[in-house]
């Protein structure tokens, strides 16, 4: 059985066995569960179906959050990614998803944690994406989800995937390290470049401190899912390209959790630092409760 | 800890915290109710307290109380269904010196006129811990299938009830008691693997010393 103690470790069981990281989490957890791998497949296809969902609702124009503060973003991006922008539509329409789905979770919509509700938009971004540009098919996306559930363990048990305890390098952070594996293992690259993917992502949004606006899961934490996207894609790509993270995933994730609690307080949910206490965010607090 | 811990659950957002936790605590209260809630009074302390509008954790909680899970596209609009139910409610503010950030106090009357007061918090990630119920301590998270069982504290219950659960093929993942006064009430908090059939609770109920057996199937 697996202990999801290591990147290491699922590499090197996923070699041993000359299989995909999804393969061997899918079984493992099949025999941990005691459940059948069928059960498990379509539980995990539900949660596929229900990322699907919030990208359709959240892009719907007129979408509120309870606050007031966001909502409608997703429908412009929506429309400006046509006109293929500056990176294609293909990164504009994944950009698109991650703030659809983080402001369908701000409008009480109904979405997947993934690891948590704050970062909930940066796998259905990725991997929706790769379906709709037919780079995979559904079954393979929900296959991967196995290897990105398997990464945010490993994260969970060595550091932390609550913005509370590490700040939002654990959150964003996590899901974005969780969604680079998965781009790689859906294009077809080794357990080892996942890794590598996984490592650069985490590398990346080291430090990211949790800030949010009125105590509220919305500014930053939509746009948060928008780097978290980029950052996933762009450190898959550079794993597929065969560039390795000098540091192993591992030692990433040591840092991240070393870096997660020397984190002070005030930027670790808390709202009382960053850009909660901005001026204008502030105000927006204040808009929003009626008291600083 | 399995994947679906990290990928799920499925939940009405903004947060697994302050909106799916406040669902299950909410759920929870109405499970030990055991009845149609008609009257909710909800207490808020630290950051519940300071953020619960925005987050819908009013809502999250009544809907909870109404029998809902925290996916429950029903969640936004509870507050309005709960009135149109028949049931009441009203929140309080307060500051529970050492509890958790997240952390709330429910007092549920039901239509039979039973009432149960439960505190419980939020511990991130849309799970959470009951830490009373009733006056008593207890200690569960509602990930498993919970058996709270309400004894009197006299020599012999405790084995009477692990034998009966070991008999039945149960494998008891984790144990509490909570026993505030030497020979009087007390409560076995047990964490179990696996479905609990029917008759282990009838036949749990009926053992001497038990004043009651409530199941809280994982939620
Ligand atoms: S800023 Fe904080 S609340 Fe927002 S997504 Fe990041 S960790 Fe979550």
């Amino acid at each position: 059985m697996l202990s999801y103690n290591s990147i290491a470790e699922l590499c090197q069981n996923a070699n041993e066995q000359n299989k995909k990281i999804s393969e061997i989490v899918l079984s493992d957890e099949a025999l941990q569960m005691e459940q059948s791998e069928e059960a498990l497949f379509n539980k995990m296809t539900e949660n596929f179906k229900t990322m699907c969902q919030a990208v359709n609702d959240g892009k719907n124009p007129n979408l509120r959050s309870a606050s007031g503060l966001t909502g409608g973003d997703a429908a412009k991006m929506e429309k400006y990614a046509q006109t293929g922008g500056l990176c294609g539509s293909f990164l504009n329409l994944a950009i698109m998803k991650a703030i659809a789905v983080s402001e369908y979770n701000a409008a009480m919509g109904k979405i997947v944690a993934a690891p948590t509700a704050g970062s909930c938009g940066i796998l259905p971004a990725c991997i929706i994406s790769m379906v709709e540009s037919k780079k995979c098919d559904e079954k393979q996306a929900i296959m991967s989800l196995f290897t990105a559930g398997a990464i945010g363990m490993v994260i969970a048990q060595k550091a932390s995937v609550a913005g509370a305890e590490g700040g939002c390098q654990a959150e964003c952070g996590s899901a974005s390290a969780m969604a680079a594996a998965v781009l790689v293992e859906l294009a077809g690259g080794t357990p080892e470049q996942s890794a590598h993917a996984c490592a650069m992502a985490i590398k990346n949004q080291l430090g990211l401190v949790c800030d949010p606006v009125a105590g509220l899961v919305e500014i930053p934490c939509i746009k948060r899912n928008v780097s978290g996207t980029v950052i996933a894609f762009s450190s898959a790509e550079m794993a597929l390209a065969g560039i390795e993270s000098k540091i192993p995933a591992d030692e990433c994730i040591m840092a991240m959790k070393q870096v997660g609690s020397s984190l002070p307080c005030s930027l670790r949910e808390t709202s009382q630092g960053g850009l909660a206490i901005t001026p204008t965010g502030l105000k927006l607090k204040e808009q929003v409760f009626g008291t600083k | 800890m399995n994947v679906f811990d990290i990928i799920g659950p499925i939940m009405i957002g903004p947060s697994s915290s302050h909106t799916a936790g406040a669902v299950r605590l909410g759920r929870v209260a109405w499970k030990i109710l055991g009845q149609r809630a008609v009257k909710a009074k909800i207490m808020f302390s630290g950051s519940f307290a300071e953020t619960y509008k925005g987050h819908g954790t009013d809502k999250a909680i009544i809907a909870g109380i109404m029998g809902m899970h925290s996916n429950d596209e029903r969640i936004k609009n509870a507050l309005t269904l709960a009135k149109e139910s028949g049931l009441e409610f009203s929140f309080e503010l307060i500051q529970l010196p050492d509890a958790h950030p997240n952390t709330a106090r429910i007092t549920l009357t039901g239509e039979n006129n039973a009432t149960c007061t439960i505190q419980g918090c939020s511990i991130g990630g849309g799970n959470i811990l009951v830490t009373e119920i009733n006056g008593l301590e207890v200690s569960f998270t509602g990930q498993y299938n919970t058996l709270l069982v309400l004894h009197y504290d006299k020599p012999g219950t405790i084995a009477a009830v692990t034998n009966f659960m070991a008999y039945s093929g149960l494998n008891i993942g984790n144990f509490r008691l909570s026993r505030p006064k030497k020979g009087g009430e007390a409560v076995m908090t047990i964490e179990v693997d696996g479905e609990v059939p029917d008759y282990l609770i009838q036949n749990l109920q009926i053992l001497p010393n038990i004043i009651n057996v409530i199941l809280i199937k994982a939620i």
